[in-house]
Parts: C-alpha cells; sequence; structure tokens
C-alpha cells in the first residue's frame, strides 16, 4: 500500500519536473550519461556546459557533486541532490531548491571517481575563488595550497583581479607568486617568481622552493644522461655511507648484494644436520672466522679480495652516483638554489633575532631571579641557600591569591605586591631569626640557609602536595607576539621582561637617589666604616634582605606564569642565580644584569647550537661558569676599591 | 703503632669491630634482617665518605659541595661491572638456546641492547670500552674521582677561590654532572641509572643474606682503614698545615707553604676516599640514579658532619651513622606518627622539616656539633682551650673573608 | 757589599689611586732598617709588593746574589727563599698550641709529601726557639689563649724559625706596653746582627730605640733617607708627616 503511494507520488511529481526544468537541469539533460557515467576526460563538456549557465545555484551543486550527494532518479533521469534518510531519500531540486521524498529503489546515487572529482574540484575552487563569503574564499585558498596544480593558475588569476579584501587579495598574490614558481608554462616566468620568492621566509614559500628543488639519488654507468638535470655527483664515503651507496647499486641491478652475516646465519642453520654444517660441528661455530669457514664450505664460494661480507670498492668502477632534480629544467633549479640560499641566511638572520629574544627573556628571568640575591650577598656578604624557596613562596602566593580571587587579572594584580610582601617578610623573619646570629661565620650561614631551604621545601610538599600547581596567566597574556615566521615570543615572557626592566629601574634608583640606599651602598663598600659613621648595619641588613627576598618573591610568580609552580621549583634557580652573581660581580646590580645576560645568551646559545638537549646546555654552561671565573674571578663588574679582597 | 694508642681511633676501632661482629652473630642467628644488615653497611660507607668530608672541611677547611659526586662516580664505576658482567651471563644463558653458539660479539650486541635498549640505543658507549675488566673498573673507582678532583680543584685553588665561593663552584660542578647524567645519551642510562647491583656476578649461587655480610665486612675494614689513614694524616705536621690552612690561608703562604698544593692533595685524596665509599655502598643498595649525584646529597654530607662536629673524625663518624640511621627510622616508618586531633603529624612527611629546623638550632647552638658535647663531657674546659677548631674558625671567618 | 734585596721603579695603581709611586729602595745583609710614613704613604703596599702579595704594575724586585725577579714568584715561593714577614695584626694560628706553631715554622722541607712522611720532632730547636721569645712555659697552651705581647712574641719566634735572611716586620710594637716594647726591641736587634731586617713603624720613639737607618716614604715614593735625625731635619719630612697628628693607626 505504501508503496503504491509513493509510485503515486512521483508519478505525479515527473511531469512537474518536465515541464519546467531549470537551467542547471538542462544543461545536465543535454547528455545525462555524461553525468551519470562521467569520466576524468568528457566531465569538462558538462562543466563547460553548467558554466555557460551561469546559474546562481552552481556552486552548491558542484559542491554536492564532489562530496557524492547527487543522485539520478532514474524513472524519471532527473538530477536531484539527495540524502538518504532510511528507506526513503529527501530530493533536493537543484535549480529551485524544493524538497520532495522518493522511495530508495527509484533513486541511483552518481559516485564520480577521484579524477572526476579532481576536476571537479578544479571548478569549483573557480567559484569559490570568488565566492561572496570571505571564510569561504580562504578554505579556497588553502585547498589550492594542498592541491596546486597548472590548471588552478588561471582561475586564480583571474579571481585576484576583482578581489575587495586587501588581506586575502594579499594571500591570493602569494600564493599566485608560489604556483606561478612551480607550474607556470612559461620558464622565464617561473625564474622571475622563483626570484620574487627569495624575498620570503614564510613556511610555504620555503616548502614552494624545497619542492622545485625536490631531487633523488640515481645511479649510471659512466656519466648521466644529456636529459637529467644533475644536481651534484656524489662519491661513496665522502658524500654519502658506503653501505648506502652500495644499495644503491644492487637496487639498480648493477651488482649484487654482499652476504650479510644474518643470511650466512640463515644458511648455515637451514643447513644443520646432525649437529654439524658442511661436516663441521655446530659447537665450533662460536666465533666470526668459524662462521665463515663453515659458510665457505657450505657454498663452496671463497671469500672476496676485501673479506667475507665486506662491500667490495671494484663495484664502483665505472659508476656514477647522483643527485637529479625532479624539475628538467637547469635554469629553473639553479635560479632556485639561488633564492633558496639568499632564503636560508635571511632565515638565519631570522632565527638569529628570534634566538637573542629567547636570550634576553631568559636573562630577565634570571636577572629578577638573581638580583635580590646580589644585593643580600653584596651588602651581607651571605649566601642565603633559602632564596629560591622565597621564589617558591612567591609563586606559591600567586596560587593561592588565584584560588581566592577567579579573575586572572585581578589576582595577578593582587598577587605581584602580596608575594612581595610575604616573601620580604620570611626574609627579615630569616634575617632576624638566623642569619644575624651567625654574622662573621659565612660557610655557616651557606648551611643554615640550606637547613631552612630544606625544612621549607618539604613544608610546601606537606601543604600543597607534590603535585605541580598551575598558575594561569590572564587571556591578554596569552598567544605570542609574532614578528615573523622566525620571529615570535609569548606575550608572557614580554611581560616578564617588562616586569625585569621596573625591578632594575626601581633598585638603581633606590640605591642611587635614596637615602636607605646610600647607607646600603656604604654598608656594602665598608661595613666598619659605615657603622662608625652611625649607621646601623642591623637595620640596613634587614631592610636589604627583605628587599632581596621580596624581590625573589615578584620573581616567583613571574617564573610560575610560565613554569610549573612546584616545592623544588626554587631548587632549579639558586644555582643559576649564584652563577649570574657570581659571574656578574658581587654586589653590583648593573653587574647581574650583565651575569643574566652572559649566562642567559650562553644558554641559549649551547641550545641553539645542540637543540634536542636542554640538559647539555646547562651543563656546558655551567662548565662555563667555572672557566669564566679563572679568568676574572670577581666578575664582569669587580667590585672597587683596596677593600674589594 | 702509636696511632692506636690515640683513644679515639682505639674507641672507633673497637665499637666498629662490635657492630660488624655483632650485626654478623646476629644476622647468623637469623634475629636481624638482610636490610638491616644492608642498611649498616650503607651507613658505614656514608661513615667513611663523612671522615673524608671531614678531612677536606673540618681539617682544610674547604666547604666542598661535591663529594657525593665522587662518591656517586665511584658507584657507577663499580656498577658498570657489575651490569655488565650480569647481563651477559644472562644474554649467554639465553643465547645458548639459538641454533648456533653465539660469539663474543653477538654476546656484546644482546648484552649492549639489554642495557642501553631503554635509552634507544644497542651498543655499548665509549666510556663501557673496558667495562668487561673488573680490574679497569675497581681503578676507575679512584682513578675517575681523582682525576676529576685534580683538574676542578687545580683550576679553583690556582686562582684562589676561596670561602662560599669555592662552595658554591663545587656545587655547581656537582649540579652540571648530575644534569649530564639525567641525558640519555650520556652513556650511562639517564635517569635509569645503573641497577640490579646486589647481584654480584660469579657469585650467583649465594643468597642476598650472605652477600649483605660480605659487604658488611669490606665496608667496616675499609671505614677501620681509612679512620686510621685520617688520623695518620692529621697528626703531627701535616694535620697541622692543614688546620693552619683552614684558619689562615694567606699566613701559611708567607710560612713558605705551598697551599695550593696542600689543597689539592687533600681535595684529590678525599675524592678517591669517596670513590671507594660510593663502590662499597652501591652494591648494597642495588640501584644507581643521577638523583644520588644532585648537590642535595652533598648538602646533607656537610649537614652530616657539622652535626657530628668537623674537625673532628669521630665526630663525621657520629654525625653520618645518627642523622642517616635516624633518617632511615623516620622515613621508613619507624617512628610513632603523632596524633594532634586535627592534625596527624606523619613522620615520612615531617622529617625533613625537622632535620632542617635541626640543623639550624645545631649551627644556632652548637657549632660544635654532637663531638663537640661528647668533648665537654670528656674533659671539662681548661682556660685557653678552644676546642679542635671553634676558636679558630671564627677567627678566621671574621675576617669577612670574600674572594 | 752587594744589595740583599734591591726594589727598583715599582709603581702600584689602584683603581686609578697610585699606592706606590717608582718607588726605589735597596737594604744589604747585616742591616736594620726603619721604614716610617704618613697613611696611605704606602707601606703596607710596599712590603705587599716585597712579599709577592701583590704585583706590581711595573718595575723589579731583585733578590740575593742571583738577582732573582721576586714579581714572578709566589709568596710561599718568596718565603722559601728567605723572606720572613711579620704582620701587624699578630697572625698566629691560634687553634694550634705554641709548639706545633713554631714546628710550623721551622726551617725545612715545606712539600706536602715530606712533610706527611718525615715526622721528626726537633723539640731541641723548638726548645731553643721559645727561649730565645720567652716562651719556654707556654709551649703547650694554644697560641690563642696567649696575651697580646705573647702572641707578638711568638710570631716573631716563627718568623726566626723559618732562618730568614730578610725580615719584615710590620708595627711590631703595636699595642705593647713598655716592658713588652722593651724586650721586642731587644730581640729586634739581636736578629738584625745576622740578617737583614725592615721594620714598619708609626712610632717614632720606638724607630728612636732602634737607632738605625730610616726611610720616610710619602705618597708612595722615597721622601728621605738617613739617620733619624738626618730626616726628622728634613723639612719636607717635617712638613708631610711630622706635622700631622700621628695619634691614629696606620692603614
Amino acid at each position: 500500500m505504501l508503496r503504491i503511494l509513493l509510485l503515486l507520488v512521483v508519478f505525479f511529481a515527473t511531469p512537474l519536473v518536465a515541464q519546467t526544468y531549470g537551467p542547471l537541469q538542462t544543461a545536465l539533460q543535454a547528455q545525462p550519461e555524461l553525468v551519470e557515467r562521467a569520466s576524468r576526460r568528457s566531465v569538462g563538456e558538462v562543466l563547460d556546459r553548467l558554466a555557460e549557465t551561469g546559474a546562481p545555484n552552481l556552486q552548491a551543486f558542484l559542491e554536492a557533486w564532489t562530496d557524492r550527494r547527487v543522485v539520478l532518479l532514474e524513472a524519471e533521469g532527473t538530477f536531484f541532490i539527495g540524502a538518504r534518510d532510511g528507506d526513503t531519500y529527501q530530493l533536493t531540486d537543484i535549480d529551485t531548491g524544493q524538497t520532495s521524498v522518493a522511495p530508495r529503489d527509484a533513486v541511483k546515487e552518481l559516485r564520480p571517481n577521484a579524477g572526476v572529482r579532481r576536476v571537479i574540484g578544479t571548478a569549483l575552487i573557480e567559484f569559490q575563488l570568488s565566492d561572496p563569503r570571505r571564510e569561504a574564499r580562504i578554505a579556497a585558498l588553502t585547498a589550492l595550497e594542498r592541491n596546486g596544480s597548472a590548471a588552478l593558475l588561471e582561475p586564480l588569476r583571474t579571481s585576484m583581479t576583482d578581489e575587495a579584501d586587501a588581506e586575502v587579495a594579499a594571500m591570493k598574490s602569494a600564493l599566485e607568486r608560489r604556483l606561478t614558481a612551480r607550474f607556470d608554462p612559461d620558464p622565464s616566468a617561473r625564474i622571475t617568481a622563483i626570484q620574487a620568492l627569495s624575498d620570503s621566509i614564510t613556511i610555504e614559500d620555503r616548502a614552494t622552493l624545497s619542492r622545485i628543488l625536490a631531487s633523488s639519488l640515481v645511479v649510471a654507468q659512466s656519466a648521466p644522461p644529456e636529459s637529467d638535470n644533475v644536481a651534484r655527483v656524489l662519491t661513496p664515503i665522502d658524500d654519502l655511507p658506503l653501505a648506502q651507496a652500495h644499495a644503491l647499486l644492487v637496487d639498480a641491478g648493477l651488482t649484487e648484494a654482499p652476504i650479510t652475516r644474518e643470511d650466512r646465519d640463515t644458511a648455515l642453520i637451514a643447513a644443520i644436520e646432525n649437529d654439524t654444517v658442511a661436516g663441521i660441528p655446530v659447537t665450533s661455530l662460536d666465533n666470526e672466522d668459524a662462521r665463515w669457514a663453515a659458510y665457505g664450505a657450505l657454498t663452496n664460494t671463497a671469500p672476496a679480495l676485501e673479506g667475507w661480507g665486506a662491500i667490495p670498492m671494484s663495484d664502483f668502477e665505472g659508476i656514477v652516483i647522483y643527485e637529479r632534480y625532479a624539475e628538467p629544467n637547469a635554469e629553473i633549479t639553479q635560479a632556485a638554489e639561488i633564492a633558496s640560499a639568499a632564503v636560508e641566511t635571511r632565515l638565519a638572520l631570522h632565527q638569529t633575532a628570534d634566538l637573542g629574544l629567547d636570550a634576553l627573556s631568559l636573562a630577565s628571568i634570571y636577572f629578577l631571579a638573581a638580583v635580590g640575591l646580589a644585593v643580600t650577598f653584596g651588602v651581607m656578604g651571605v649566601i642565603n641557600m633559602a632564596h629560591g624557596e622565597f621564589i617558591m613562596i612567591g609563586a606559591y602566593t600567586g596560587y593561592v591569591v588565584q584560588t581566592i580571587i577567579p579573575d586572572y587579572t585581578v589576582s595577578l594584580i593582587v598577587a605581584l605586591p602580596l608575594a612581595f610582601v610575604v616573601a620580604g617578610a620570611a626574609g627579615v623573619a630569616l634575617e632576624r631569626l638566623v642569619i644575624r646570629h651567625l654574622m662573621h661565620r659565612p660557610l655557616e650561614t651557606l648551611l643554615a640557609t640550606f637547613g631552612i631551604s630544606i625544612a621549607l621545601q618539604q613544608i610546601a610538599k606537606n601543604i600543597f602536595g607534590t603535585q605541580a600547581r598551575p598558575l594561569t596567566s590572564p587571556d591578554w597574556l596569552a598567544g605570542s607576539w609574532v614578528i615573523s615566521d622566525a620571529i615570535s615570543i609569548s606575550w608572557i615572557r614580554v611581560a616578564i621582561f617588562l616586569l625585569a626592566l621596573v625591578f632594575l629601574t626601581a633598585i638603581v634608583l633606590v640605591l642611587k637617589r635614596t637615602r636607605l640606599g646610600l647607607e646600603v651602598r656604604a654598608v656594602t663598600q665598608n661595613p666598619g666604616m659605615a657603622a662608625s659613621m652611625g649607621i646601623d648595619p642591623g637595620r640596613i641588613g634587614m631592610l636589604t634582605f627583605g628587599l632581596g627576598s621580596g624581590i625573589a618573591g615578584v620573581a616567583g610568580v613571574a617564573i610560575g606564569l610560565y613554569a610549573q609552580v612546584t616545592s623544588e621549583m626554587g631548587a632549579g634557580y639558586i644555582v643559576q642565580s649564584f652563577m649570574t652573581v657570581v659571574v656578574g660581580g658581587v654586589g653590583s646590580v648593573i653587574g647581574t644584569l650583565a651575569g643574566a645576560g652572559l649566562i642567559g645568551g650562553m644558554q641559549k646559545g649551547i641550545e641553539f647550537l645542540n637543540p634536542s638537549n636542554t640538559l647539555a646546555a646547562q651543563t656546558y654552561m655551567i662548565l662555563f661558569v667555572i672557566a669564566f671565573i679563572q679568568f676574572r674571578p670577581r666578575g664582569i663588574v669587580p667590585q672597587k676599591g683596596r677593600f674589594a679582597k | 703503632m702509636t696511632l692506636l694508642r690515640i683513644p679515639h681511633v682505639a674507641t672507633v676501632l673497637v665499637c666498629l669491630a662490635i657492630v660488624t661482629i655483632g650485626a654478623t652473630v646476629l644476622a647468623e642467628a637469623g634475629l636481624v634482617s638482610t636490610s638491616f644488615v644492608k642498611t649498616l653497611g650503607k651507613t658505614l660507607c656514608l661513615c667513611l665518605v663523612a671522615v673524608a668530608m671531614d678531612l677536606v672541611w673540618g681539617y682544610t677547611g674547604i666547604l666542598s659541595l661535591g663529594h657525593m659526586a665522587f662518591f656517586g662516580i665511584g658507584g657507577y664505576s663499580i656498577g658498570m661491572w657489575l651490569m655488565r658482567a650480569r647481563t651477559e651471563g644472562i644474554v649467554a644463558t639465553q643465547l645458548e638456546r639459538a641454533a648456533l653458539p653465539p660469539t663474543p660479539a653477538e654476546i656484546d650486541q644482546a648484552a649492549a641492547l639489554q642495557i642501553f635498549g631503554v635509552v634507544g640505543s644497542d651498543e655499548f658507549p665509549w666510556m663501557w670500552a673496558f667495562s668487561d675488566v673488573l680490574f679497569v673498573q675497581l681503578l676507575a673507582v679512584v682513578a675517575v674521582p681523582g682525576l676529576l678532583a685534580l683538574v676542578f680543584g687545580w683550576l679553583a685553588f690556582r686562582s684562589r677561590v676561596t670561602g662560599v665561593y669555592l662552595s658554591i663552584l663545587t656545587q655547581a660542578g656537582t649540579l652540571a654532572l648530575s644534569l649530564w647524567l639525567f641525558q640519555n645519551d650520556s652513556g650511562l642510562r639517564g635517569n635509569n641509572g645503573l641497577s640490579g647491583l646486589q647481584n654480584i656476578p660469579g657469585a650467583e649461587g649465594v643468597p642476598q643474606s650472605t652477600v649483605s655480610l660480605w659487604f658488611l665486612w669490606a665496608s667496616a675494614v675499609a671505614l677501620g682503614l681509612t679512620y686510621v689513614l685520617a688520623a695518620w694524616v692529621v697528626t703531627d705536621r701535616f694535620g697541622s698545615v692543614l688546620r693552619a690552612i683552614r684558619d689562615d690561608e694567606t699566613r701559611v703562604r708567607f710560612l713558605g707553604y705551598n697551599v695550593e698544593a696542600y689543597k689539592l692533595a687533600v681535595f684529590t685524596g678525599t675524592a678517591m676516599l669517596a670513590g671507594i665509599a660510593g663502590a662499597l655502598y652501591y652494591p648494597q643498595a642495588g640501584i644507581i640514579n643521577p638523583a644520588e649525584i644532585a648537590p642535595i646529597a652533598s648538602i646533607y654530607l656537610a649537614v652530616w658532619v657539622a652535626i657530628g662536629g668537623r674537625g673532628r673524625l669521630y665526630g663525621a663518624i657520629l654525625g653520618a651513622a645518627a642523622v642517616s640511621l635516624l633518617s632511615s627510622w623516620f622515613t621508613g616508618g619507624g617512628a610513632p606518627d603523632i596524633d594532634l586531633g586535627i592534625y596527624t603529624v606523619l613522620w615520612t612527611d615531617w622529617w625533613l622539616v625537622l632535620l632542617g629546623f635541626g640543623f639550624v638550632a645545631v649551627t644556632l647552638f652548637a657549632p660544635e656539633g654532637i663531638g663537640g658535647l661528647f668533648d665537654r663531657i670528656a674533659r671539662p674546659k681548661r682556660v685557653g682551650d678552644l676546642g679542635p677548631d671553634a676558636g679558630a674558625l671564627r677567627q678566621e671567618e671574621a675576617r669577612g673573608e670574600k674572594v | 757589599m752587594s744589595a740583599l734585596l734591591e726594589v727598583s721603579g715599582v709603581t702600584k695603581t689602584f683603581d686609578g689611586f697610585r699606592a706606590i709611586d717608582n718607588l726605589s729602595f735597596s737594604i744589604s745583609e747585616p742591616e736594620m732598617r726603619a721604614v716610617i710614613g704618613p697613611n696611605g704613604a704606602g707601606k703596607t703596599t710596599f712590603m705587599d709588593i716585597v712579599t709577592g702579595k701583590t704585583r706590581p704594575d711595573t718595575g723589579t724586585v731583585r733578590w740575593g746574589e742571583t738577582s732573582t725577579d721576586l714579581t714572578r714568584l709566589s709568596e710561599a715561593r718568596i718565603a722559601r727563599l728567605g723572606l720572613g714577614r711579620k704582620f701587624q695584626k699578630p697572625t698566629v694560628f691560634e687553634d694550634q698550641t705554641v709548639r706545633e706553631n713554631l714546628r710550623l715554622a721551622l726551617k725545612g722541607a715545606r712539600g706536602p709529601v715530606p712533610v706527611l712522611f718525615k715526622r721528626r720532632a726537633r723539640a731541641d730547636q723548638i726548645a731553643a726557639l721559645a727561649d730565645q721569645v720567652g716562651l719556654s712555659d707556654a709551649l703547650n697552651i694554644k697560641s690563642g689563649a696567649l696575651s697580646h705581647g705573647q702572641k707578638q712574641w711568638l710570631e716573631i719566634g716563627m718568623l726566626l724559625a723559618q732562618e730568614p735572611r730578610l725580615l719584615l716586620v710590620d708595627e711590631p710594637a703595636a699595642g705593647m706596653t713598655t716592658a713588652e716594647r722593651e724586650k721586642t726591641t731587644a730581640m729586634l736587634v739581636e736578629a738584625a746582627k745576622t740578617r737583614a731586617v725592615v721594620v714598619v713603624e708609626h712610632d717614632m720613639e720606638f724607630v728612636r730605640r732602634l737607632n738605625c737607618r730610616v726611610t720616610v716614604l710619602h705618597e708612595g715614593r722615597v721622601l728621605a733617607e738617613g739617620s733619624l735625625d738626618h730626616v726628622t731635619a728634613n723639612p719636607q719630612v717635617i712638613d708631610v708627616y711630622l706635622g700631622r697628628d700621628e695619634g691614629d693607626s696606620n692603614a
């Protein structure tokens, strides 16, 4: 019953459609068999006819066609966009967009093959490139980037003339340059485009050059054929490993592969009979010589001149191994090589600049971590091994504030001064309770502060657990400042740099412009004399300790923003901080800055040379510092005067 | 032997004998566990390295924060042989079942894969070239720490780096070494370290209970010999020069002594002793990894010596034994937790806090350590008797030493 | 009579401050010489240069028959050549007994190996030295427990134990009682009979008692040289030195 009803629907629907074919359906119906059984060659004809209609729904239809959503209503021979829904198909008229329903049996899905879909896709891209929606145009460009071809060059160029959006226009022209470089039929146009590419370091442009320069290893007897575009001739051993070179020869059928140990052992094992191989007892085959001898006996062969399993050098006589460009035109590859070299140079410059920025940000962190230490060490001659724990205290302060105040911006603004106060108070307490009582016993101070450091770390672990706690930065600090494809720096690091700058200025101003600074400098240079001038070294000591520890707390918040907050985070910075102070010169803020710059720069430099291994970079950096102290035991900015001994 | 007439030498040797023999008897009787014997043996090794630390810090005034690194190097040196010999034994047994009897190269290869597969390598790194020769690795136990100490010390002492600077420099050197060892391509299995060291090749049939006693005895003999050697070194003029260097090295120079040569000799010699201690310790611990070399270990060493009382050889032993045994008691769950109602103090969590603050208290209130208390009981203070080191140390430090 | 120590044209600058300015000085053996000068005259720097603690910017310091250049040698090496120095503050090893202090100073091999393996008590020499400086009863006392004057004598005893050819003595009489001063003077005069002794002193009365040639330093240069009466008569010396307050101690 249902079936009859459906048939009736179809019966009534059909004449309706037949009477009012839209322009697309008309174009398709001209040669419906070409649509139904589309082939790569014939589909062009259909597409041309469709294009002539200029119908507004054309793009939607083509998209449906490539997506295999176009169906044929077999009874009528008309095409619809169809979506299967259980036992029925939801049909959409390709011209009017009217929907109807048809039973499953009445409908045949068109299944264009990959080749056909590519051709349709190319045609589609022409439309998409001029799509009124901006994101559709950008999507088309992305697709084009991935599967560019000579055929798409023209549509792209055409679409460029009436591109209104400046950004998309720029993308189009950059893509046009890349496609020209690769696909333009005119070699001189390609060379011009290639030359233009040498000014750019974008990943796409670099990939374009390397695609043009793609090459493969080829073996030839006597000399490469004239037709080959030779990149370079390779000498075995010098240019490529002997085994690899020989394998090429073997692949080319020019020689036989040498017998490997595995081959030999397989042969020997296969030939074991009654615990002997070729009459030799298996138990004696516990060394290479015996096994080769057995193999010789087994196969009745003698070793090559060079010995068993060796690669005979004579195989390479009269043979040329070379790299051949996939691109046959030598002028183009030459231009690409030149452009590629220019790009490499430019890229190296940009990478150096990027490295410089990295080093600067690392130096800022080291400066923040170390400057408090430099002040306390310089003024009081005290090595505070718990300095790293003040960094940790600052970071945990930031974490606690964040759990109370949900707004990241507000919590950061609260956390910075609070970390200063909390860590500073801890510092003052340490000074009053411990360090003051160990005056003039620097080694014992060092050890006592170690005790404090051990205890503080464990307390933090007991309170906050061993798990790393995140310190989330506000949204406006997320992401990176991208200057070029090779130069970028995260906004957090920029902020840390600015913070370091603020503290540098503040400390220098306090030291140079205030009464406290004057007294601090007096105590640094000559404690005895300062005391006799009525300066209370105890008060100065306490204040500088509070200041130094407070800065460490602020550094903790800054470090926590880009690294994890753990109870051990301070320990990781303490040695670096001391290096910074010692290299820079004790008691000098400018020296600390120089030390931080040198150590940060060194570390980044070493990491760049050996990028896989940041641990090794730290090792070499420390070795460098040890060597540095040999030559400048008092640091870059030494303390002056006769008392600086 | 006049040395044996020195009261503390005799006392230490007798105590050592009592502990060793007592532990052996109790172990044979099944009254103490193998793990206790191992803890005891390990503690003796820590005492040994503490004696070395006392020589270099308590007597010569060099606060080295790197002697546990030498200890670790000693452990690694012997560990390489232990691990390789054992792995090759296992591998050879496995390869017996192959169709062809294994060649030496195949055993090597399989052993290398077994050892270094975990760090993605299948061949022995260069430093393992002689790891199958026990003699060479035994030599390395003293030679590698000695050589490192010699080079480092020569550089540091030559440029007259002293006091806290030297401490920081040794700490940095230690950090560099441990970071380097943490790398997978360091050739020493990165942070996996070396393991299975408690299995002694050639003694597969011997139960661990017996092996642990062997090592206890070896450790005791090594500690005893070291103690006598150290006592011999610090008595008479050599010790006098060392203490003089600690208290005022400038003055010693003007007396015509080559201060750098003395420092270098002590630094290198004690590094070698630390290497020996490590080589005895790690076969008892069974595993060594780079974390053992981290600077904090050397700091603990200094803490032991300070708590025991530096400048006294027995102080080093007292400190190392007391703190490390207490530490394993507390962290091993031996100490009863304290229930405060709202909060329960778990000693596994709070032991380090106690140790840290306790150490600060010792530094503040008993700078001469446990040994100092001992001395006060043993012989009441006479006028002008400043104890083995306290007076002069303060005098030296009062000068506000800087580079 | 050839000079034992010959300092010529020595200059040393600290961060732009000229502590020693083209100084020349010589002393032969045996001789007693007093070096005087006001604060900052360069007396201590002069001793630092001679003993190798400070390297001069220019100039030479020649020693003995072979004219060895001391500016290239380490402090320890210079000391072993026979140059003993006594510091202004008494610097003895307070943690060690008088006997140990003296034995440290006794002339003999100084290398770690012989010191470790050659163990001789040398009690007779030590007793004789202690007797010489009046510390026979204090041999087994820690030197930290000695009085200020006793420490000074112990240090002189240690100097003598070194058997130096040249003694550099920095303010030996500072902080001593009159009786102690007399004893110290006698020790130095006795020592100067067989060797060269340079006494850097601030106290005119003490210098007068030494009764020797005097070199006056001023701003790193030799201002005058001769007998005490001769130099005190020099108007320049009166101007720069004697005209000033002598009360404060040397730097």
